[in-house]
């Protein structure tokens, strides 16, 4: 803090917001106690967190250290990292979760950078997504495996991804109906985006699961299938708005410039309103992004063995393992909040990317 | 510099744009009353009169943005109506430019120009981009094709918006306002623009208070108050003895 100290002359304006900020927390006695006791809180809080995942931690050998130890478990998650990443799907096939991983975390990272925007990039969300149900199911190579036992990471991504790109799918005719100036339509949209928006998700998932396949007996309804339909409808509501907000958003100008140069309906819209409708609300469309991915744990509760519930399955040897639940969830709470803190970051970049030029 | 007054443009006896008793109402505002205007091929019309006299409107019902409840208007002929063929047959004989120019943002000038012509016109993408390219040459922008209209000035948007208009080779033109959103250095290279696409023959309607402009190249000066034509003349005779009191007033204020 020497620089502080002595004055930084390159750095003015942190040193004064710094100052500023200080003089605001003992701005008067009562202040100063809250500053003392929420410091003092945050510092034990640190303290206890640095001994549980440090200090007191089992560091190596196996079940007999963390009984010696009070804290985190870490050889625990070394010796179920298998069962944690990939579930229940069969141990001698893991290739296949790990290769769909892979694909599906290529397709993730190609898809952040703005210079690969374009309609292979977006077949891509199609073929990769179908590439990893045919590898995971094996029908294309190799013995069968049932969804039943697809799991972990690969399954939570997997379920996300098509999720998102299906809601892509439903929601842009969602807003255009929603937009349009038949009244039969525009009812029709905004009745069915009202009522899918007013329920929970995990309402919707047991209408999907429970409810839709009693009314055709004797059909057997895929578990995949039944939490694709109910997650696809229900970010497709969240979504359509989004992108009607985009939309409308747009100056009048540009769709009567694309109508007075003779472009349709359809191709105004394709290649004038929606890419800069959707080029406004990539924030939007990012934060909804991460309430989906945080809200796919609920596919458990219908059967589904995502992430968190192979974590769950994991974290049940707690008479084995002392110390193992606290750190099973401990992991996967961080494996979320990186994800999420990506996710985050990258969308503030990008929306300061695309604004320095006015286009992407 | 062409002679534009030249009078060596073939005439036809169908007029290239023909207003018949055209009403517009926005719900009770009557906007447009009884509008009845004809421009022959190659003509050029300018269009003055106070805000909100409806000048805009009135060339926005020749493509359609606007829509008119009564009388007929026709373009070569054909007639705008509510079919959508027919609307689209009307709309790739007439470009328009705007006064907020009103390019696509996401696409560079090149691509602005190209894209009608690929995806309304059918032309192939190789061929639209070297007519994009020889069009933004005659708008004295090529240097600039590959540039997002952020990164371009008011004046160049406005030519790139012209060069876009005529990559769909319309025979009509109609420019709104084309130059009241420019700083005034950059009003002129548009008008330069205009004015030599005038002197190839062009048919024009310009709704603009450019004086001089419509002095120069103007045929025909329409005169437009409270939703109506009020007057119609020659330019010179418009500008230096207008017939109506309205007129003069409104000339008295541009003046002034
Ligand atoms: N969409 C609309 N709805 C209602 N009134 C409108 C609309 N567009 C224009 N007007 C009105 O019609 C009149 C003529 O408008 P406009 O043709 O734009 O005038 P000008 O171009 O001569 O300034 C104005 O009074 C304006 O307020
Ligand atoms: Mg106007």
């Amino acid at each position: 803090m020497t620089i502080l100290l002595e004055g930084a002359p390159l750095a003015p304006p942190k040193r004064e917001a710094l100052r500023r900020t200080i003089a605001d927390l003992f701005s008067s006695p009562f202040n100063a106690i809250v500053t003392v006791i929420v410091a003092g809180l945050i510092a034990a809080g640190l303290w206890a967190f640095l001994r549980w995942a440090i200090l007191d931690a089992a560091w190596s050998g196996g079940a007999e250290a963390c009984r010696a130890h009070s804290g985190a478990c870490w050889p625990f998650v070394r010796a179920n990292a298998q069962l944690m990443v990939f579930g229940v799907y069969p141990q001698d096939l893991l290739w296949r979760p790990a290769l769909s991983l892979a694909l599906m975390a290529g397709l993730i990272v190609a898809s952040m950078i703005p210079r690969f925007w374009s309609l292979s990039l977006a077949l891509g969300w199609v073929a990769v997504p179908a590439a990893v149900c045919l590898l995971l199911s094996g029908a294309l190579v190799g013995p069968r495996v049932s969804t039943n036992e697809w799991g972990g990471l690969p399954l939570t991504l997997l379920v996300w991804m098509i999720a998102f790109a299906g809601a892509f799918v439903v929601a842009t005719p969602l807003a255009l109906a929603r937009r349009s100036d038949m009244g039969g339509l525009r009812t029709a949209a905004v009745a069915v985006i009202e009522l899918v928006r007013g329920v929970p998700m995990l309402v919707a998932l047991y209408v999907s699961r429970f409810i839709v396949p009693m009314t055709a007996p004797g059909v057997e309804v895929n578990l995949f299938v039944s939490v694709e339909t109910a997650l696809i409808l229900f970010v497709a509501s969240y979504l359509a708005e989004i992108i009607r907000a985009g939309l409308q958003a747009l100056p009048r100008g540009q769709a009567e410039a694309a109508a007075a140069l003779g472009l349709g309906y359809w191709r105004t819209m394709q290649l004038v309103l929606l890419p800069q409708a959707l080029r406004a609300v990539i924030p939007a469309l990012v934060n909804l992004g991460i309430g989906v991915l945080l809200s796919t744990p609920l596919v458990a509760v219908i059967g589904m063995t995502d992430f968190l519930s192979a974590v769950r399955e994991a974290a049940s040897h707690e008479q084995d393992w002392p110390g193992c639940f606290t750190t099973a969830y401990f992991v996967a709470g961080l494996a979320f909040f990186s994800i999420c803190f990506v996710a985050s970051r990258y969308s503030r970049w990008l929306e300061r990317h695309i604004r320095a030029d006015g286009h992407a | 510099m062409p002679d534009l007054n030249a009078r060596d443009i073939p005439r036809h006896d169908r007029p290239a744009i023909e207003f018949v008793g055209v009403h517009k109402w926005y719900g009770d505002f009557h906007v447009l009353r009884d509008i009845r205007l004809a421009v022959d091929p190659g003509e050029r019309v300018v269009v003055c009169g106070p805000s909100g006299s409806g000048k805009s409107t009135l060339i926005r019902c020749v493509n359609r943005l606007e829509e008119h409840q009564k009388g007929a208007i026709r373009v070569h002929g054909l007639e705008l109506t509510a079919s959508a063929a027919q609307i689209d047959r009307v709309r790739r004989e007439v470009g328009m430019v705007f006064q907020q120019f009103n390019l696509f943002p996401h696409l560079t000038a090149l691509e602005n120009c190209a894209l009608a012509p690929v995806w309304a016109a059918g032309v192939k993408r190789r061929e639209a981009e070297e007519r994009a390219h020889a069009l933004l040459a005659k708008v004295k922008i090529a240097d600039q094709a590959h540039k997002y209209p952020s990164q371009l000035s008011g004046g160049q948007q406005q030519r790139v918006a012209i060069a876009r208009a005529l990559c769909m080779n319309p025979k009509i033109m109609l420019f709104d306002e084309p130059t009241s959103a420019l700083d005034p250095e950059m009003v002129k290279e548009v008008l330069d623009t205009m004015t030599a696409l005038a002197g190839e023959g062009m048919t024009m309607i310009v709704v603009t208070h450019e004086m001089g402009f419509a002095r120069r190249v103007a045929d025909k000066v329409v005169f437009m108050d409270d939703g109506e034509v009020v007057e119609t003349g020659e330019p010179e005779e418009f500008f230096t003895a207008p017939r109506h009191d309205r007129a003069r007033q409104f000339l008295g204020q541009l003046l002034r």
